[in-house]
C-alpha cells in the first residue's frame, strides 16, 4: 500500500489530504508536488489532514517539517487535523505539537484558519 | 519455541514498506498488539531507510540483511548493510541530529527506534557497514511468562 494524496486550495489555505503510508519511498514525490502547489497557487497557511494515514515515519515528519519552515516565510501557519494515536506520538516525540497546532477535524481546522467551509 | 527468518534486498527505497510489511507478518504469530506491530513497522522503516540513504547513499545496487528471531515472545531484529559505516555513533543516535539536512531528514530515527524498543545497540565501523540490533518484549507473552 502506497501513498495518495489531493491537493484542494479555499481562500489563501491549502489542504493536503494524505491517505496510506508515508514513509521514506513515498515522501520524495510528495515534497515536490507539494511544494509545487505552495509556490503556484496564491496559499498562506496549509492544513494537512491525517484522517487516513495509516503509517507514518521520520520520513514523514522531515517532509512536514520541511513544508513547515517554507509555511513560516509565507507568514502563515501549518495546522495538522484528524490525526491518528500512532502518528501522534510521534509527532509529541519529535516536539511538532510545538510549532504546528492541531485539530480534530478538517473543518475546525479551517475554520481556526478563519475560512469557512 | 524459537523461530527466526532471514531475508536480503535491494537497498532500494520502495523495499521500505516489503521489509516492514514481511517483519510484521512473521512477527503476527505471536499475537501482538496493535501498537506493537506499528512499533515493530515503524523501526523496520527506520533502520531500512537508514541503510538506504546513509549506509549506501542512495545508490540501488547494495544488499540489506534483515533477520528477525521470535523466541520466548521476545522480538529481535538485527538489519544490516555493507557500507561507509557511522563516523560517530553517539552523535548519530541524538535527537533531531542529521548528516543529511539538505534531504530534509527529521534526524528522529534513532530517537524513534529507541522508544519504541527495549534494547538497541548500533555496530558500525567506517567503510564496513553498519548492524542495528534491537529487541522488545511483547506484552502479552509477558503476561504469559509469570
Amino acid at each position: 500500500m502506497g501513498l495518495s494524496y489531493t491537493f484542494d486550495r479555499k481562500k489563501d489555505v491549502l489542504i493536503v489530504r494524505l491517505a496510506g503510508e508515508l514513509d521514506h519511498h513515498e515522501s520524495e514525490a510528495l515534497r515536490s508536488e507539494w511544494k509545487d502547489m505552495m509556490y503556484k497557487s496564491p496559499v498562506k497557511h496549509v492544513v494537512l489532514n491525517f484522517k487516513d494515514v495509516s503509517f507514518m515515519d521520520s520520513s514523514g515528519l522531515g517532509v512536514i517539517l520541511g513544508r513547515y519552515k517554507e509555511v513560516l516565510q509565507l507568514g502563515g501557519e501549518m495546522v495538522v487535523c484528524s490525526i491518528p494515536p500512532s502518528i501522534k506520538r510521534l509527532f509529541d516525540m519529535a516536539g511538532l505539537f510545538k510549532i504546528v497546532r492541531s485539530e480534530e477535524s478538517e473543518q475546525f481546522a479551517l475554520q481556526s484558519l478563519g475560512v469557512a467551509s | 519455541m524459537k523461530n527466526e527468518m532471514y531475508v536480503e534486498f535491494s537497498s532500494l527505497s520502495q523495499n521500505e514498506s516489503f521489509a516492514r510489511v514481511t517483519v510484521a507478518a512473521f512477527v503476527s504469530q505471536l499475537d501482538p498488539t496493535m501498537d506493537e506491530l506499528t512499533e515493530i513497522k515503524t523501526v523496520v522503516s527506520e533502520a531500512v531507510t537508514n541503510a538506504i540513504i546513509h549506509g549506501y547513499n542512495s545508490e540501488p545496487h547494495h544488499k540489506i540483511a534483515l533477520s528477525c528471531v521470535l523466541n520466548n515472545g521476545e522480538v529481535e531484529l538485527t538489519i544490516r548493510d555493507e557500507g561507509r559505516g557511522i563516523d560517530n555513533i553517539p552523535q548519530a543516535r541524538e535527537p533531531l541530529y542529521t548528516s543529511k539536512p539538505d534531504l530534509e531528514r527529521s534526524g528522529m530515527g534513532f530517537t524513534i527506534i529507541e522508544n519504541f524498543m527495549d534494547s538497541v545497540e548500533v555496530i558500525s565501523s567506517p567503510k564496513k557497514g553498519t548492524t542495528v540490533h534491537m529487541t522488545k518484549q511483547l506484552s502479552k507473552s509477558k503476561t504469559v511468562l509469570k
